[in-house]
């Protein structure tokens, strides 16, 4: 039985310990905000963060998950969204919206590590992240002003 | 052929009604469709005014938005346009996709497919009948494309909820007896100022409902807009930054199953044998079967998750039969050289006489050019998928999708039910730009249901299958040639575009054994109806049969004659010795509109003001559905790579209903455009597309992207759209870009084989 913490909460799994963590959190514990890309790695639509890490679920294996897991489903607490969802909302980022968990995801990753990202750094954090919409200037926008208020506050 | 039949009459009948609901100004009594598809699941307290408006007795406001949000936010403008009307504020309402109905078709999208440069009122006749035959048959049919939903909904959805308000009126006034004039209505309620008397729309909607067919309407004017025309928070963004179950492959119903497929990578080949016991044997699976179907031969596994039966469908053998294409790309590009070669041709539009123009020339006033564009993928970032339930009794389908009427006949089809047992759910997508009208993945969703009946079915994509499958952009190959005058202006022009048919590819898909001739406009969209006043001038196309399936891709047409086209002006202006702003502004002096979007992107960009060394602009336009743009991209020199640094554009759509979005949806054409035009083709080998995942069929990165200023104007004396526009003219101003700093043409995309990029 493999055990995983998603999220805060603990799930279990009985199955193949090489169940892609994408599909566990997708098909097994309802979680479907983590979206399926590519399978690959190459377009950081099913971006999770793992011991403060941005990582790709569709490469992870569940059975080699031993740390908690966070996703976009759990990033809001019942009362309010975490500030990089609200600097989304504020820069109207989205527009069809499928890749955004997984932009945002890397965002986070981005900011606890560093605070006051420059554009180079949103560059080396954020190109794993494809959007065929192109909201790449808005997501720009929308991290420097997440990282100003994530400052002030 | 006799659904055909009725969708063809039914098309007449709606072409009245839109005639009747056309009227932008002063009073009209509200033309009711026929058939209202939200009565018939009304819940109780529920009142529908017409096929876009329920409200309860409770208050809750809900309006239908018929149209796919793909991303390009339509959901949020489509409502506005009822709201503003209806006197509500978007908070207050809720909006829903609806049901699959042909009171939802799509006749913006016919008026666009006509034979017609949008600039030309005058008609020529003939070619305009050939076309509409071709066209009539999307009539009726309930469509997400073409740039099409403001303009198709401008006034319809203005009339909706206007007629909505008054109804609400007349029967607050019978409620009160009084003058219904007297009332007014406001956020949501309507107010006797005479009595302070009030009710909620809520309060008034089930007597209302029945008084909205017979009540008189006036639309505001603009200057009383309170929503329309300022920038209104897309309602669909919350659910868009913490991850809620809105899209395609979220959906979940109780007992479902999951499925996946692979289909032979050989478009049209057959299946000519399987092996499934391995798959059969593995964990999870309940199902290993053949599909046969109109898009395609292949096999599918059920699982009950979608990574096992992504694990079985690895372990089927299947025998491929190679289908009847070219089997690589380099025969196909000879079949294009070939047809250029050929007199079998077709033209829409011909200025003065250019063969008489031609025959005089002399060889050093002559500019000639030969362009190549590959087949591109549509690459949507959530990949094709679909889930089907279906009974002895009816059919059930949820699929992100810009044609719910079109699944509804392949649903028809397959399982001989009638369309109203077919009911068809549009989830949010993610991504569409055109893929999503086709029916194959809800095809191949029915036929695997059918074989668990009573069972949802939950059908996805791998990747790898997704883009091994068109229908694709098609490629092309063009020849363009020019006589220069004495002042090296263009006195002639004649251009060849060889390239498969997106038309007579598409409607044979939709509709299976419906025979499609005839030219096609799309093949010269781009190319033979822009607005350039060149004396001598004429397009031809020739069609190509490759049989691979071609589609609707972002802009269609102009994806790649305005490529070619805008270089090649290019080239006429250096032959010429003239600034290609300056020579495209002079052939443009007929058109307000096109003069006002170039002489902004030339005041956004500084055009007349040289950059410093290592850097350069380039310029192009486009008019194309119905929206005027000029476009400037600025690159620079880093060590022999080519970074793309600044994009400036100019739109005029004539009415902007949302500049915020206006302005995304600008952007967002300019970096898909931008993708394709640096690094993106498909190519065939063996018969089989090559490319297969992110790795070798990427689009332009976050790191990539340049700062993109975005103007509107509003010159235009026809509303355009917002979806499609901004991509033709992105293309060719960076290859003209590209010219103007190294001085070398090119006339291949994509540009990265000849380029090196940041």
């Amino acid at each position: 039985m493999i055990k995983v913490k998603i999220n805060g909460q603990e799930q279990s799994w009985d199955g193949d310990p090489d169940l892609p963590l994408l599909w566990f959190l997708r098909d097994e514990a309802g979680l479907t905000g983590t979206k399926f890309g590519c399978g690959q790695a190459l377009c950081g639509a099913c971006t999770v963060i793992i011991d403060g890490e941005a990582v790709r679920s569709c490469q992870t294996l569940v059975g080699d998950v031993i740390t908690p897991v966070r996703t976009i489903d759990g990033l809001a607490d019942d009362t309010s969204l975490h500030p990089i969802q609200q600097a989304w909302i504020d820069e109207q980022v989205a527009q069809c919206g499928y890749c955004q968990a997984g932009q945002i995801m890397s965002a986070v990753a981005l900011l606890e590590a560093n605070p006051r990202p420059t554009d180079d750094d949103i560059d080396a954090a954020m190109t794993g992240n494809l959007c065929r919409c192109g909201t790449y200037p808005r997501i720009r926008a929308a991290i420097h002003r997440a990282a100003g208020q994530l400052a002030g506050a | 052929m006799s659904t055909l039949g009725t969708v063809t009459r039914r098309s007449f009948l709606f072409g009245a009604i839109a005639l009747t609901g056309g009227v932008a100004f002063g009073y009209y009594r509200y033309a009711t469709p026929p058939e209202n598809p939200l009565e018939k699941d009304l819940g109780a307290g529920e009142a529908t005014f017409n096929p876009y408006l329920k409200i309860s007795s409770d208050n809750r406001i809900t309006i239908i938005a018929p149209r796919a949000e793909m991303g390009q936010g339509s959901y949020t403008t489509l409502a506005a346009l009822l709201a503003e009307e209806l006197d509500v504020t978007l908070d207050q309402v809720t909006i829903e996709h609806g049901p699959a109905s042909a009171a939802y078709y799509n006749a913006a999208a016919m008026r666009e497919g006509a034979p017609l440069p949008q600039f030309d009122d005058g008609l020529v006749a003939e070619s305009l009948r050939g076309a509409l035959g071709v066209v009539a048959k999307l009539v009726s049919i309930q469509f997400t494309g073409g740039s099409s939903s403001m303009i198709d909904h401008f006034d319809k959805l203005r009339h909706a909820g206007a007629a909505a308000r008054e109804a609400l009126k007349a029967a607050a006034a019978a409620r009160w007896n009084v003058a219904t004039y007297s009332l007014e209505a406001n956020a949501g309620v309507v107010t006797d100022p005479a009595s302070g008397r009030s009710a909620t729309y809520g309060e008034l909607a089930l007597e209302a409902a029945p008084l909205s067919a017979k009540v008189e309407a006036r639309l505001k004017p603009r200057s009383d807009w309170t929503i329309l025309g300022k920038p209104q928070p897309r309602k669909d963004m919350l659910a868009k930054v913490t991850g809620a179950p809105i899209f395609g492959v979220d959906v979940d119903l109780p007992d479902m199953l999951y499925a996946t497929v692979r289909m032979n990578p050989s478009p049209g080949g057959r299946v000519r044998s399987f092996d499934g016991n391995a798959a059969r044997s593995m964990p999870g699976v309940e199902q290993v079967i053949a599909i046969d179907s109109p898009y395609g031969q292949g096999v599918a596994v059920i699982a009950d998750n979608t990574w096992r039966a992504f694990k079985a469908i690895e372990a089927i053998t299947v025998e491929w039969e190679m289908g009847p294409i070219p089997a690589s790309t380099t025969e196909m590009e000879a079949l294009h050289t070939a047809a250029l070669d050929g007199t079998d041709s077709f033209s829409l539009r011909t200025l003065g006489d250019p063969d008489l123009v031609f025959a005089d020339a002399a060889r050093e006033n002559l500019v000639e050019a030969e362009y190549d564009v590959p087949f591109l993928s549509h690459a949507t970032m959530e990949p094709m998928n679909a889930t089907a339930l279906v009974t002895d009794t009816d059919v059930e389908v949820w699929a992100p999708n810009q044609g719910p009427t079109i699944i509804q006949y392949a649903a028809a089809r397959i399982t001989g039910f009638e369309h109203d047992k077919i009911k068809v759910h549009t989830t949010f997508l993610g991504g569409g730009f055109g893929r999503r009208i086709e029916p194959d993945y809800a095809d191949y969703a029915i036929r695997i249901a059918q074989r668990m009946k009573g069972r949802p079915i939950k059908l996805v994509w791998t990747r790898e299958e997704d883009m091994t499958h068109g229908p694709y952009r098609p490629m092309a190959k063009s020849r363009y040639k020019a006589v220069l005058d004495q002042n090296g202006k263009p006195k002639a022009v004649i251009g060849s575009v060889a390239s498969p048919s997106v038309i007579a590819s598409a409607l044979g898909r939709y509709f299976p054994g419906l025979p499609v001739g005839g030219p096609d406009n799309s093949l010269l969209d781009g190319a033979y109806n822009q607005p350039y006043a060149i004396e001598n001038y004429r397009i031809d196309g020739r069609k190509v049969d490759l049989a691979v399936p071609v589609g609707f891709w972002r802009s269609v047409g102009y994806s790649f004659n305005t490529f070619t086209h805008e270089s090649f002006i290019d080239e006429i202006a250096h032959a010429g010795g003239h600034d290609p702003l300056a020579l495209r502004r002079e052939l443009l002096a007929a058109h307000p509109a096109a003069l006002g979007v170039i002489d902004k992107v030339a005041d956004m960009s500084a055009w007349s003001t040289p950059l410093p060394k290592g850097q350069a602009r380039g310029i192009a336009f486009a008019l194309s559905f119905g929206t005027w743009v000029a476009e400037v991209v600025e690159v620079a020199d880093r060590n022999g790579a080519i970074e793309v640094t600044k994009v400036f554009c100019a739109a005029d759509p004539g009415i902007v209903l949302d500049p915020l979005n206006f302005k995304a949806q600008m952007m967002s054409g300019i970096v898909y455009g931008l993708s394709a035009a640096i690094g993106q083709e498909i190519t065939f080998t063996d018969g089989v597309v090559q490319q297969s995942n992110f790795h070798d069929y990427d689009a332009l990165r976050i790191s990539q992207c340049p700062a993109i200023s975005v103007e509107l104007l509003e010159n235009s004396e026809r509303m355009g759209g917002a979806g499609e526009p901004g991509t033709p003219p992105i293309m060719p101003a960076l290859a003209n870009a590209i010219f103007a700093i190294t001085g070398k043409r090119h006339r291949r995309l994509p540009l990265s084989h000849e380029v090196p990029f940041v």
